[in-house]
């Protein structure tokens, strides 16, 4: 057992230098060793960089965990057609919040990174997605490419190479399906945003029906780190299947939310010691650990490694590592009666088990949360939820039965207590942020 | 909006004064020349006439349609599957209050409660005054500063009722506002062509509110052995603390 102090673990990358006072700049950027990498690459066959990265075992930061490299591997070259990287800066899942602190305080390193996996799969125009209600990231986005255009490492002849490379940051307008990177596609053709049937995947048929890649900020945003840095030392951090840093999101009732950067492998414990461990006087009580998609957890899992297997194998996904925590104060059909409702508002429409079970959720669930529900209303939520389970084109209806078959696996009592009783148990005053303080003056 | 449908189908929508058509053209040009197809620029061109008329008119959807070659029908399916297009008049500023989840458990319910009353106005409805639209939102990637306000889609973090209540009084009072993350405001039109893709010429908009916001920088923090940042910023404190993050630049 390690005796160090769990802030030890931290090892921050992506956001070393945040604190900087003008941290999205070129001139800060270049300070700490930025566009260094692309030389680098530049000095390599493309090839070469594609195995570079895949040998990283660098895996996407935006849900799935599908290794990077081999997702580059995969665009078929030399077949004549335009290539295309469409980087996913959609970040819509409920509780993640890391792409948008990453691209307000240091957008040039996913530039950096949009520039290497372009160079390494031969595309020369590549776009950025960005979710529309981010004005203030779409403003330094657009500095930073203006920035990056001046200084060439965008245009014709980057820096010397010969290769050339148009860059095309794109606002969305609301639709968190546009997250899913098919629907994402369909939206950056001027569409609905609907996810498309697979196959043909993306690498073959993508953008434009011509062999694209779609990434996370944060998978891209870390390749000038190991480009720099070295797989070895990238490979140092972590687990041999689930290597590298990364962003954990730390938010809910705890007494320091916030970013925290470090080896995949950390656990809620330590993330938990680090951060002030939960609002003083309260104790944990439910957690995701990627999002709202990703199964709830309860204090009886917080020594799991936050890693791919690790939560994998405890029954969740590792998602976007948002680690929403909510203390014993807070309702847990109140909080999955409203996912749900956004799942419902969310669902395009294009499946039939997606958008009418998620309808018939939110129906259950008010009945519920109103006291109105019957004892037998929880089998059919679990039956309606197995029925939008893996049975539409794409993962948003997977997603809105997750806090439904979990939070009836650990918290079947609590909804059981919300039809007995004929109404929530819960004072929803006593979850919010300042409850505490008023209570304390209160007392006082 | 008191229009009677009769079932009897619309006379197609007028155009666009010649001069404003002029611009507009010109502006749309220039967005649909970023892209290898021009249909990839429809939601850059929605929030384009949004930006002329506050929301998506008859008129900008037959501007979108005749620019691309497609039918006002096909524009029209794609504008109201989006929820940023809006599909009415509605006020200069867009107060947003986040009830997903956790910003509702954190107090975001609380905080949308009080500003409908205070407002005496319902979810996406504006006040009498023009000023301001309310409405809820869904989570907007900014968790660990909950409970989260947006007006125009720029960042108020760690919001209580009263900080809310005194924003929008701020805001129809035509008092100056500044986001904890985020430029200062300016109206829903003016944000609506940032989104097109043209960006913000205002003097000092980028640097704004200076690096990351406090919460971003908490494992940095404590990595360098600092002590933790001060939980709360509901506002930019004065109109002088932002913008000027340059003259601390030490290392």
């Amino acid at each position: 057992m390690t005796v160090e102090p769990a802030e030890k673990l931290l090892a921050p990358v992506l956001s070393a230098f945040w604190d900087d006072p003008r941290s999205w700049t070129l001139e800060t950027y270049r300070r700490h060793d930025g566009y260094q990498a692309l030389s680098k690459a530049f000095a390599m066959a493309p090839d070469d960089v594609i195995a570079y990265v895949k040998d990283s075992g660098l895996r996407g930061r935006g849900g799935a965990g599908f290794p990077t490299g081999m997702k580059w591997q995969f665009i078929p070259q030399g077949d004549g057609k335009p290539h295309y990287l469409v980087v996913n800066a959609d970040e819509s899942e409920p509780g993640t919040c890391k792409d948008i602190p990453l691209l307000f305080a240091n957008p040039h390193s996913l530039i950096e990174g949009m520039i290497i996996a372009c160079y390494a799969i031969r595309s020369h125009h590549a776009f950025i997605y960005l979710r529309g209600e981010t004005v203030p990231v779409l403003r330094r986005l657009h500095e930073a490419v203006r920035e990056a255009y001046a200084a060439g490492y965008l245009g014709t002849n980057i820096q010397g190479s010969g290769f050339d490379l148009e860059l095309t940051v794109h606002a969305g307008a609301g639709a968190y399906i546009c997250g899913e990177e098919t629907a994402l596609l369909d939206s950056l053709e001027g569409r609905r945003g609907q996810p498309r049937l697979r196959p043909p995947f993306p690498a073959v048929e993508g953008l434009y029906a011509c062999p694209t890649v779609v990434n996370n900020v944060e998978s891209i945003a870390s390749v000038p780190a190991i480009l720099q840095r070295g797989k070895d030392w990238f490979k140092s951090m972590g687990s041999e299947k689930s290597p590298g840093f990364t962003l954990y999101s730390l938010s809910g009732h705890v007494a320091r939310p916030g970013q925290y950067e470090g080896p995949l492998g950390i656990t809620l414990r330590q993330l938990l010691d680090m951060g002030g461990g939960m609002r003083p006087g309260h104790r944990l009580k439910f957690w995701t650990p990627g999002g709202s998609s990703t199964p709830m957890f309860t204090d009886e899992h917080l020594d799991v490694p936050l890693d791919y297997e690790g939560v994998g194998a405890a029954g969740s996904m590792l998602g976007t590592k948002a680690l929403q925590c909510f203390d014993e104060t807070t309702c847990v059909v109140r909080a999955v009666t409203r996912w749900t409702e956004f799942y419902a508002h969310e669902s395009c429409g294009k499946c039939t088990p997606c958008r009418e079970g998620t309808y018939w959720l939110v129906q259950l669930l008010r009945d519920i949360e109103a006291g109105k529900g019957h004892i037998s209303d929880l089998d059919k939520l679990n039956d309606i939820a197995d029925n939008i389970n893996g049975k539409s084109f794409c993962a948003l209806g997977d997603g809105a039965a997750a806090p439904i078959f979990s939070s009836l696996k650990y918290f079947r009592e609590e909804y059981e207590e919300h039809i007995e009783r004929k109404g929530c148990p819960f004072d929803p005053a006593r979850s919010t942020a300042w409850a505490d303080k008023y209570r304390t003056e209160a007392h006082a | 909006m008191t229009d009677v449908s009769l079932g009897i189908p619309q006379m197609p929508a007028p155009d666009y004064p010649a001069d404003v058509r002029a611009r507009l053209e010109s502006d749309a040009r220039e967005v649909i020349a970023r892209y290898p197809g021009s249909r990839s620029a429809l939601l850059p061109l929605l929030h384009l006439v949004q930006s002329e008329d506050g929301h998506v008119t008859r008129t900008g959807i037959r501007f979108c349609a005749e620019m691309l070659g497609l039918t006002t029908a096909e524009v029209t399916a794609v504008s109201t599957f989006y929820t940023m297009y809006r599909r009415k008049p509605s006020g200069d500023y867009q107060v947003g209050v986040c009830t997903n989840t956790l910003c509702a458990v954190m107090g975001g319910d609380a905080i949308f409660d009080e500003l409908k009353q205070h407002l005496g106005v319902g979810n996406d409805e504006t006040t009498e005054d023009g000023k301001v639209t309310l409405e809820h939102i869904e989570c907007n990637a900014a968790c660990d500063f909950a409970p989260v306000v947006m007006v125009n889609w720029e960042f108020f973090d760690n919001q209580t009722p009263e900080s809310a209540r005194q924003l929008v009084d701020d805001l129809i009072a035509g008092r100056e506002v500044r986001p904890t993350r985020g430029a200062p405001l300016c109206t829903y039109k003016e944000t609506a062509r940032i989104l097109a893709g043209f960006p913000d010429t205002r003097e000092g908009a980028v640097e704004a509110s200076g690096g990351a916001g406090p919460a971003s920088l908490a494992g940095l923090r404590l990595h360098r052995g600092e002590a933790p940042a001060r939980v709360v910023g509901q506002r930019a404190e004065s109109p002088t603390d932002t913008g000027d993050a340059s003259v601390e630049d030490g290392e």
